[in-house]
């Protein structure tokens, strides 16, 4: 059987090569798709640290997602007007610079993730799934009556956020923009897995009271986890929103959390590389399928139904023969 | 000086009441066992005291009161147990099992490594693999590593084969000679307990109903109280 150390470098060699490939055989939209699958991979990577990790089934995670992408939308729309926005009194100009906007998304998520999760986190099992899923649908219907930004009709950005150096509308540019993020989210959750804290909020997924019995704080390791892991799907909805260059209450909506997690149980729950095989099979399908039928989400059904009834370690599992090992 | 001090405790599951007034006392560097036949009230008093159930009476660990804390917090005071049923976090390795909950202090990895061997012979193995011998010295070495000042050990040699119930009480005898760590045991071998142990407390249907120095337990009282 392949180790999964392998499988990922796989992975993050053919996310490499492909877009390469792409831009010299002057296939642009191929470098897209690619950037598309890796902005999924790192929403589902924030995801995978709450999920896989921690154990908690976030069914509210476009929240973050939809943060990120209105914090992008909404500081590129005052800038490309020219207008200030009001912040509490205070005049406070747009910006089209990328490291600013993924602060405000990262901060914001954070911020957001740290009051949702302080909520919720007292709750467990199927109350939780429902509370976070009554976030996700408050920010959703928030978002649809915001008139100031689009309300239902979202707000487009007509040129893509600038990033120091780099020319952002060459689409191999932005795109290895986005690879290097993910690459950083993996490198932080690969440590953090390993490092005191990871260890932690794993003992206290598998068994809380064992956790509490040996001096740890449940809830507090998994308040920390939610923060990081909304923070990381927010700078994911920014990016989102940059390759789209449009930003719509769509992002908020509750089927984008179901499909986050689809991507992490695809992958294989609690697996570093699961969001990335699970987001790349993802928009492959979405792709190829979506081109021959409207109806690819059957597919994609039958796909998540057969990893779930057969392969709980998901497709990582059934490559490393190794069913939930470490998860 | 008192470490632990437990008096008229009392605590119920739910309507029915399991402990009824339980005195209890250990002194620093002190290895006290708690016996009773089964159903006396040995676990409960252990949940108890680490507050894993509510709890009457006074119950204080160096002159702070523990009524009412959540169980986390009473551990990191340094009350580190050991749970009956050695409940490894299944999925984690050896090493991440000890890491996991580690506070700084003199016990490290190559101090559990020397306390028992076979967990140094394996740290990258997943507790799920081990043995139930193994399961139990790694629940303990989990313990230490909190760097706890009173130790709690319930039932840890339970189900164990001879072999390693001697290498379990050695290492326990070990941690009583060179740390002088205080010790609270629950165990059913009264032979073994006595090697150990300064003092004893019998329960009986959630009350202590005898203590005092190991050398004074006769086997009348014995007999009578743990029917052994």
């Amino acid at each position: 059987m392949i180790e999964e150390r392998w499988i990922g470098w796989a992975m993050l060699a053919g996310l490499v090569a492909l877009p390469l490939w792409a831009m010299a055989a002057g296939e642009p939209f191929t470098i897209t798709l690619v950037t598309r699958a890796v902005i999924l991979a790192l929403a589902a990577a924030g995801l995978n640290i709450a999920l896989g990790i921690g154990g908690l089934v976030s069914l509210g995670h476009a929240v973050f997602f939809g943060i990120g992408g209105y914090a992008m939308g909404i500081l590129a729309h005052h800038a490309q007007s020219y207008t200030a926005m009001n912040l509490i009194g205070l005049e406070v100009p747009g910006t089209k610079l990328m490291p600013v906007i993924w602060l405000v998304a990262v901060t914001v998520s954070a911020v957001v993730a740290w009051v949702i999760g302080k909520l919720t986190l007292r709750t467990s099992g199927v109350y939780f799934i429902m509370a976070t899923l009554a976030f996700g649908q408050m920010f959703y219907y928030f978002a649809i009556s915001w008139s100031a930004y689009g309300g239902e009709d979202g707000l487009p950005i007509y040129v893509r956020n600038s990033f120091p150096g780099l020319n952002t509308l060459v689409p191999i540019q932005f795109f290895a923009l986005c690879l290097a993020l993910l690459c950083a989210a993996l490198f932080i959750t690969a440590r953090l897995r390993a490092a005191p804290f990871g260890l932690a909020l794993n003992a206290a997924r598998q068994s809380p009271e064992r956790a509490r019995a040996v001096g740890l704080d449940p809830a507090r390791l998994r308040l920390a986890a939610f923060v990081l892991s909304g923070a990381i799907t927010g700078l994911a909805g920014a990016l989102f929103a940059d390759l789209n260059r449009f930003v719509s209450p769509t992002m908020f909506s509750w089927q984008l959390s179901g499909e986050l997690i689809v991507l992490v149980i695809i992958g294989g729950v609690g697996r570093l590389y699961g969001p990335v095989v699970g987001a790349c099979l993802f928009v492959a399908l979405e792709h190829w399928l979506g081109g021959l039928t409207d109806y690819w989400h059957v597919a994609l059904g039958a796909i998540l139904l057969g990893i779930v009834l057969f392969a709980r370690g998901g497709l990582i599992g059934l490559l490393t023969g190794k069913e939930g090992a470490h998860v | 000086m008192t470490l632990l001090l437990l008096d008229g405790v009392t605590a119920s599951y739910g309507a029915s009441q399991a402990l009824f007034g339980v005195d209890l006392e250990v002194a620093p560097g002190e290895v006290v066992a708690l016996m009773g036949r089964n159903g006396m009230g040995k676990t409960t008093t252990v949940r108890a005291i680490c507050g894993m159930m509510p709890s009457g009476g006074v119950l204080r660990f160096d002159g702070q009161s523990l009524t009412g804390l959540p169980s986390h917090r009473i551990a990191s005071l340094g009350l580190g147990l050991v749970p009956e049923g050695r409940r490894c976090f299944a999925s984690l390795t050896v090493r991440e099992n000890l890491t996991a909950a580690a506070r700084p202090g003199p016990w490290d990895l190559s101090g559990i490594g020397a306390l028992f061997p076979r967990l140094a012979e394996r740290p990258h193995q997943i507790a799920a693999s081990l043995s139930g011998g193994e399961q139990q010295m790694l629940a303990i070495g989990r313990a230490l590593m909190t760097n706890p000042r009173l130790l709690i050990l319930d039932e840890a040699t339970e189900g164990l084969a001879p072999l390693i119930r001697a290498e379990i009480w050695a290492a326990i005898a070990r941690l009583k000679r060179d740390t002088g760590l205080a010790i609270l045991v629950i165990d059913k071998s009264l032979a073994e307990l006595r090697a150990v142990s300064d003092r004893g407390v019998i329960l009986e249907r959630g009350r202590s109903v005898w203590s005092g120095a190991m050398a004074d337990l006769g086997p009348d009282v014995s007999e009578r109280l743990i029917g052994v």
